[in-house]
């Protein structure tokens, strides 16, 4: 195939089938939006049960990542994310489904170097990063706040 | 015997004796669907993990084979096989129950066809009376050794290939038979890097081939 390299990737461009743009923005807004609200309604009623608003929130993260995480045990997230992409990957579920995922899928490899050398195979990135990035700003944040102390 | 630069012609036409293919259930609700030997339903063919259930697969598909062409693993001189895990496990634990000499393949998607061009040759040559070029895929271990853990949540690209839960073996024999397609020529190819790095796209990648045929 005497083409350059520049001229096949053009051609690729052509052929592949697109990915259906508006179709999955629809089906994220609205499931992503579903979950939103779905946190808006545990925090309206863990604030009724009484508990204060630090722990109201914590409490909505963690019957987020609990749901999401037994949805994934079950074989049931993946089926929903499939239409919803983004919806469900851009809220807490997505990080906790990248946990839970890759932990079921490498116990065949017994628990330690399976589940444990692979559960943040997926998340890994994400856990590092982010890590690192708030490590920087509390720095930049802290110098700051000297200065202008 | 040589033609031209590249072309290996087999002087002798190795045939095809007998072949089989054992399919999972997906595959076997295609349109090849009635052609396989054997559909497997179940995904982990009654096994712990997706791996050895590949390497089921395939050790199913040398007993398909060799039943079908009525000879025992012992006929057999040689068997060139290969798959897509590390280190080629999935075959190798599927072959170890059969006493024939092994010779590992690894050409991803075309091992099928680069272990029949090995057994033709050996065949061809006379040095093996009877070879094997067997291959097998899962679409579970590809998944979780290559991409995605199954249960990740995340969206296919509309490019992204599906890979084949199955095995499929052919009996290449230096006999003459009747009514059995004959290996008469075969072509090793190059390897054509056209800058494709987008890895759900692996048609684009794998579709440029460079064939020349030289005087």
């Amino acid at each position: 195939m005497d083409i350059s390299n520049k001229k096949y990737d053009e051609m690729v461009k052509k052929a592949s089938p697109p990915s259906p743009v508006v179709k999955n923005c629809i089906w994220a807004f609205c499931v992503g939006g579903a979950i939103c609200c779905f946190g808006e309604l545990l925090f309206k009623l863990y604030g009724m049960a009484g508990m204060s608003q630090t722990e109201t929130r914590t409490m909505v993260s963690v019957t987020l990542i609990v749901i999401a995480a037994v949805l994934t045990g079950i074989g049931i997230f993946d089926k929903i994310a499939k239409y919803a992409g983004a919806g469900t990957v851009v809220p807490i579920t997505g990080f906790a489904n990248s946990v839970v995922a890759p932990a079921l899928e490498h116990k065949s490899e017994g628990f330690v170097m399976g589940t444990g050398a692979n559960i943040f195979r997926v998340s890994g990135p994400v856990i590092a990063y982010g890590i690192f990035t708030s490590t920087a700003f509390g720095i930049v944040y802290y110098i700051i706040q000297k200065v202008i102390m | 015997m040589r033609i031209g630069k590249y072309v290996i012609e087999f002087q002798n036409k190795p045939s095809v004796a007998e072949w089989s293919a054992v399919a999972g259930k997906k595959e076997g609700e295609g349109p090849l669907g009635k052609l396989f030997d054997m559909v497997i339903e179940d995904a982990t063919d009654g096994k712990d993990t997706w791996e050895q259930a590949e390497s089921e697969f395939q050790k199913t598909s040398i007993g398909v084979l060799l039943d079908k062409a009525g000879i025992k693993d012992t006929d057999v001189d040689v068997v060139y096989a290969g798959d897509l895990l590390n280190q080629c496990s999935g075959t190798g634990f599927g072959l170890r129950g059969y006493e024939i000499p092994f010779s590992g393949v690894y050409g991803a998607c075309s091992t099928s066809v680069l272990a029949m061009i090995n057994a033709a040759i050996g065949v061809d040559s006379g040095i093996f009376r009877k070879a094997i070029s067997s291959t097998s895929s899962h679409f579970c271990s590809a998944e979780k050794q290559f991409r995605q853990p199954l249960e990740y949540g995340g969206q296919r690209s509309p490019t992204a290939q599906w890979t084949v839960t199955g095995a499929a073996s052919a009996l290449i024999s230096g006999e003459k038979l009747q009514n059995r397609p004959v290996i008469e020529k075969a072509i090793i190819g190059r390897i054509v890097d056209k800058g494709v790095t987008d890895s759900a796209n692996m048609g684009a990648a794998m579709a440029p081939v460079d064939v020349k045929i030289e005087p």
